[in-house]
């Protein structure tokens, strides 16, 4: 059952010649068809394409100029620009979009000839923890599809938790990426700020958007990095550190690596029953030889009011371009000018995506910026510094990567600080710009609970490393959905 | 009462790159609408901004030149509106911490003295697209070819106390700009924008009045103008016991005067906050130290050298570095005609500027090329030709009619400088005056113009004076 390969596994397969990339994509659009209707996890599917790049990718491997993941299939998330495909960011603003463009991690899953199956469902702009806001329809979490997969990354991590795709790229700008990896099983990777180029990915807040893997292993998450890492010179906040081979650390042992458990991520917000599945974990890894230790990250509460300034703040600005002059949604018949943009931007955004232009317009406007936007930077700065005074102690921070387990579609979408609050635990590490991994930790009521790891400032490799070795010694990442087992 | 104007300059430099502040595209003027805008200009969902560095570098050369701070760490801002023409919704400009600033530029007035006139600050920016609303019917059109061009925005001190003193100081900054080869000063394609702030207040008063800003108005002589209307409409208000409001104007060059585009009450909150695209702008010594290495010669350095060299007056000098084009037609016209640096100035800044200035060309689109003007003065030099002859052979060169020395063949214009020749006429004129010669040997010594005349005449203006004079005086004391 191809579906149940990990990357690793796949790539082996391919090279040896048990099946070709062309029966490998047939097999996944096969899946597509099959489950689509039920979870909603896609916006485009992309059959003929997506044939046409494995059939390619074959070629390429008969030919001896194949990369490990040269004919692997995977799903974009569909703020990622796609030259000839519609990129609509989940919103009906840009459901009439196709860039004309490749977005920079577009360009190298193509380079390494992946095939691209389609493109995912997503909150509008990424604005949301539940893929409730997507003009497209919710996304079901493959697990209880009366459930939410998270978001805004909800249909990336549905798609691989029910083994539509091997694996996928989500966006993370306070959880997006971890949040859904934790709510539908599966492993997320946050990169630093600036590993990954954003070149073409369309903004939401672009002091904290970052792309990264979706997969079902944390050995996959090294994989899909190791061709997504990299300077590049069109985003200038990509940074040119050194990308090292990240699968050739994994290995290691952690003997000795010392894990930091902030007192402030496991309080009374956190579900009881979650805790006490990450001190399962946490025993684990100790026996893996890590040392942990407890240690203190004085302004987490400041977190969420914090973020709820700052990815407004911006988005408010880029979401400005939408107005219905050059492309996307233009209302019919406007009367003049300001009533093009008033309708176009009324009728072509949804609430929520409203909601944080408001919210975002206020705190910029003049007698407020020092009030909220400054003062909103300054407290960003303390948060960064909390973490690094901690890694002066630990090697890795480890806590809850959600407060709850996946909850009901429409539970939250009438209460937005209860849904803000899902990314209590994930928000800050987007703030401090460091890398964060969500990974399977076990099940409550059999809802998958995830586990995050954060790390230091380009120290992806060290977060790969323990959920590696941590799947080394548990099953939570290979579980898939009953309903998703099946041989096709 | 007297009133005093105070009036400061907002001038939008265009930077003479290839390619635009934050994209690839090419800059050309004059280009299909559309075609010099790539994804970035265009504001297409994902794309980001990607400083051109050679922004910066023009950047420190005008900041070097006027004395100012070159900021060592300066950030760019996002001025979020909404406009067609503005692709992103925000123009990405600098705001509280601009690449330059605390400057200066001494400016020479025409009463011959020195006025230092503060530079406030000077950042750049991106321009925005046109909007075109002739010939579309009921609908506007966009042409993002400028979207994205780098404009250096120079902000002067309210240092200035009159039109003609704005004029001065924009002029100085022009050729400024043009010299350091930062920016080609095409003011009627808005290379070189202005926008004049204008205030009046008593006359001792030091607090400032209301003021407003007249925007966009793209020429010296446009400037002196909307600058006077404003200063006049305001005391007119101010006189009659009204009060300024302050507003956004702009100039009618056609009924020549300023109309209100916007007030304050209606302004925009441009809700400016730092570019998360874009990381701050590190500017180190050494950078700058490079910069200075390739700096020109700057408008007063030959100014300055003008008058020691070439024994030029102050006034003449300045004028004829008021452009590089200027200095250059200057120094090539007098390297090849040999000497004579006053004889050249006058002919420069005399016909040469008056034909120009009639046909409304720049000393660029000069068509007696400053090699063609070397040979006409030499022609003079060497007493071939007078004066008054090379005027009408100027003409004549202009009108692309040929060379000097054929056109001097050709018209029979050679100077006639023979001795006997010239005898011969003044024998004739005195011959054919005997009255005149009568009353001027009975002392009507104003008479010696009148033969001074007759002879020029039948020569056809071809004698040399200082010989015809000469001969004259003699004849006639005889």
């Amino acid at each position: 059952m191809l579906h149940t390969y990990s990357l690793a596994e796949l790539s082996q397969g391919l090279e040896k010649g048990d099946f070709t990339s062309v029966a490998l994509t047939q097999h996944y659009l096969e899946r597509i068809k099959q489950h689509q209707e039920m979870l909603n996890c896609y916006i485009s599917v992309c059959e003929e394409s997506a044939l046409a790049q494995a059939a390619a990718a074959d070629t390429t491997r008969a030919r001896g100029a194949a990369t490990p993941l040269t004919g692997i299939p995977i799903a974009q998330k569909d703020l990622l620009c796609t030259a000839g495909v519609k990129t609509s960011c989940g919103s009906k603003m840009l459901d009439n979009f196709i860039a004309p463009y490749d977005a920079a991690v577009i360009e190298r899953c193509n380079a390494a000839g992946m095939v691209m199956l389609g493109k995912t469902n997503m909150d509008e702009f990424a604005m949301g923890s539940s893929n409730e806001n997507s003009f497209h329809g919710p996304v079901m979490n493959p697990w209880d599809i009366e459930r939410v997969p998270g978001g805004s990354s909800g249909g990336s991590a549905a798609a691989v938790a029910a083994r539509l795709t091997p694996c996928a790229t989500g966006t993370d700008t306070g959880g997006s990426i971890r949040q859904p990896a934790a709510l539908t099983g599966i492993t997320g990777l946050k990169p630093t700020y600036g590993r990954i180029s954003r070149y073409g990915l369309i903004a939401y807040a672009s002091s904290l958007d970052q792309a990264g893997p979706m997969t079902q292993t944390a050995e996959d998450a090294a994989l899909l990095l190791n061709i997504l890492a990299g300077h590049d010179p069109r985003d200038s906040t990509c940074m040119s550190n050194p990308v090292p081979d990240y699968q050739a650390t994994l290995n290691q042992s952690i003997k000795g690596l010392t894990i930091g458990i902030p007192e402030e991520y496991f309080t009374a917000e956190l579900n009881s029953q979650i805790g006490d599945t990450l001190q399962v974990a946490i025993k684990e890894l100790q026996k893996l030889g890590a040392n942990i230790k407890p240690i203190r990250l004085p302004n987490t509460h400041l977190g969420v009011p914090v973020y709820y300034v700052i990815a407004p703040a911006e988005a408010s600005s880029n979401l400005s371009r939408y107005d219905g002059v050059r492309y996307g949604y233009r209302c019919e018949n406007p009367k003049d000018l300001l009533d093009l943009y008033k309708r176009t931007r009324a009728e072509g955004f949804g609430e929520e995506v409203k909601r944080r232009i408001l919210i975002g317009t206020y705190v910029l406007s003049a007698g407020y910026y020092d009030a909220y936007y400054i003062k909103a930077q300054k407290i960003r700065r303390l948060i960064r510094n909390d973490f690094i005074e901690a890694f002066k102690e630990v090697d890795v921070i480890l806590g809850p990567t959600s407060p709850t387990t996946a909850f009901k579609l429409g539970e939250k979408t009438t209460d937005p600080i209860s849904m803000y609050l899902s990314d209590i635990y994930t928000i800050n590490v987007n703030l401090a710009g460091l890398p964060g991994l969500s990974l399977p930790a076990g099940f409550v009521d059999g809802l998958p609970v995830g586990m995050q790891l954060i790390g230091k400032d380009f120290d992806e490799a060290t977060l790969l490393k323990v959920a590696h070795q941590y799947q080394q010694v548990s099953h939570w990442h290979r579980e898939i959905p009953n309903m998703f087992k099946g041989a096709k | 009462m007297e009133w005093e104007a105070v009036i400061g300059l907002e001038v939008h430099a265009q930077l003479a790159t290839q390619t635009k502040i934050f994209s690839g595209a090419a800059t050309a003027y004059g280009a299909a609408p559309n075609t010099q805008a790539c994804a970035v200009d265009l504001g297409l969902p994902g794309v980001l901004p990607v400083l051109n560095a050679e922004c910066v570098r023009m950047a420190i050369k005008f900041g070097l030149s006027t004395q100012s701070t070159i900021a060592p760490r300066s950030i760019f801002a996002r001025k979020n509106y909404f406009y067609p023409d503005l692709p992103k919704g925000y123009q990405i400009s600098q705001y509280e911490h601009p690449i330059v600033y605390n400057g200066y530029l001494d400016v020479l007035l025409e009463d011959d003295t020195l006025k230092r006139v503060g530079i406030t600050r000077a950042h750049l920016e991106e321009d925005a697209g046109k909007s075109l609303h002739e010939s579309f019917y009921n609908m506007t059109g966009l042409d993002f070819n400028r979207a994205g061009t780098a404009l250096l925005e120079i902000v002067s001190e309210p240092d200035l106390r009159s039109a003609k003193e704005a004029v001065a100081y924009l002029k100085a900054l022009h050729a400024l700009v043009t010299c350091l080869n930062i920016c080609d000063g095409n003011m009627q394609e808005g290379s070189f924008r202005c926008d004049a702030n204008v205030s009046v207040r008593p006359k001792g008063e030091s607090r400032l009045g209301t003021r407003t800003e007249t925007k966009n108005v793209n020429s010296f002589r446009f400037v002196e103008r909307a600058i006077n209307y404003e200063i006049e409409r305001q005391i007119q208000i101010l006189e009659s016991g009204g009060s300024i409001r302050q507003e956004t104007r702009l100039f009618d060059s056609v009924k020549n005067e300023t109309r209100p585009m916007r007030s304050k009450e209606e302004a925009n909150d441009y809700r400016y906050f730092p570019d998360p695209d874009l990381l701050p702008v590190m500017i180190q010594q050494e950078q700058i130290d490079q910069v200075r290495e390739t700096m020109p010669e700057l408008p007063w350095e030959k100014q300055q050298r003008f008058q020691q060299s070439y024994g030029l007056s102050r006034y003449d000098a300045n004028v004829l570095t008021s452009s590089q084009a200027l200095s250059d037609y200057y120094e090539i016209t007098l390297q090849h005609a040999g000497g004579d640096a006053k004889l050249v100035a006058n002919w420069v800044m005399g016909d040469v500027s008056a034909f120009l200035n009639k046909h409304g060309l720049s000393i660029e689109e000069c068509p007696v090329t400053a090699l063609q003007l070397a040979k006409l003065l030499q022609r003079i030099l060497d007493n071939t030709i007078s004066g008054k002859i090379a005027k009408t052979l100027f003409e004549a060169m202009w009108a692309g009619e040929g060379d000097v020395d054929t056109l001097i063949e050709k018209k029979g214009l050679k100077q006639v400088t023979d001795n006997q020749a010239i005898l011969a006429i003044i024998q004739q004129v005195i011959q054919e005056s005997p009255q005149q010669l009568a009353d001027y040997q009975a002392g009507k010594e104003r008479l010696f113009g009148y033969f001074v005349g007759q002879v020029m005449q039948k020569t056809q203006g071809k004698a040399n004076p200082q010989q015809v004079n000469d001969l004259l005086k003699k004849a006639l004391s005889k």
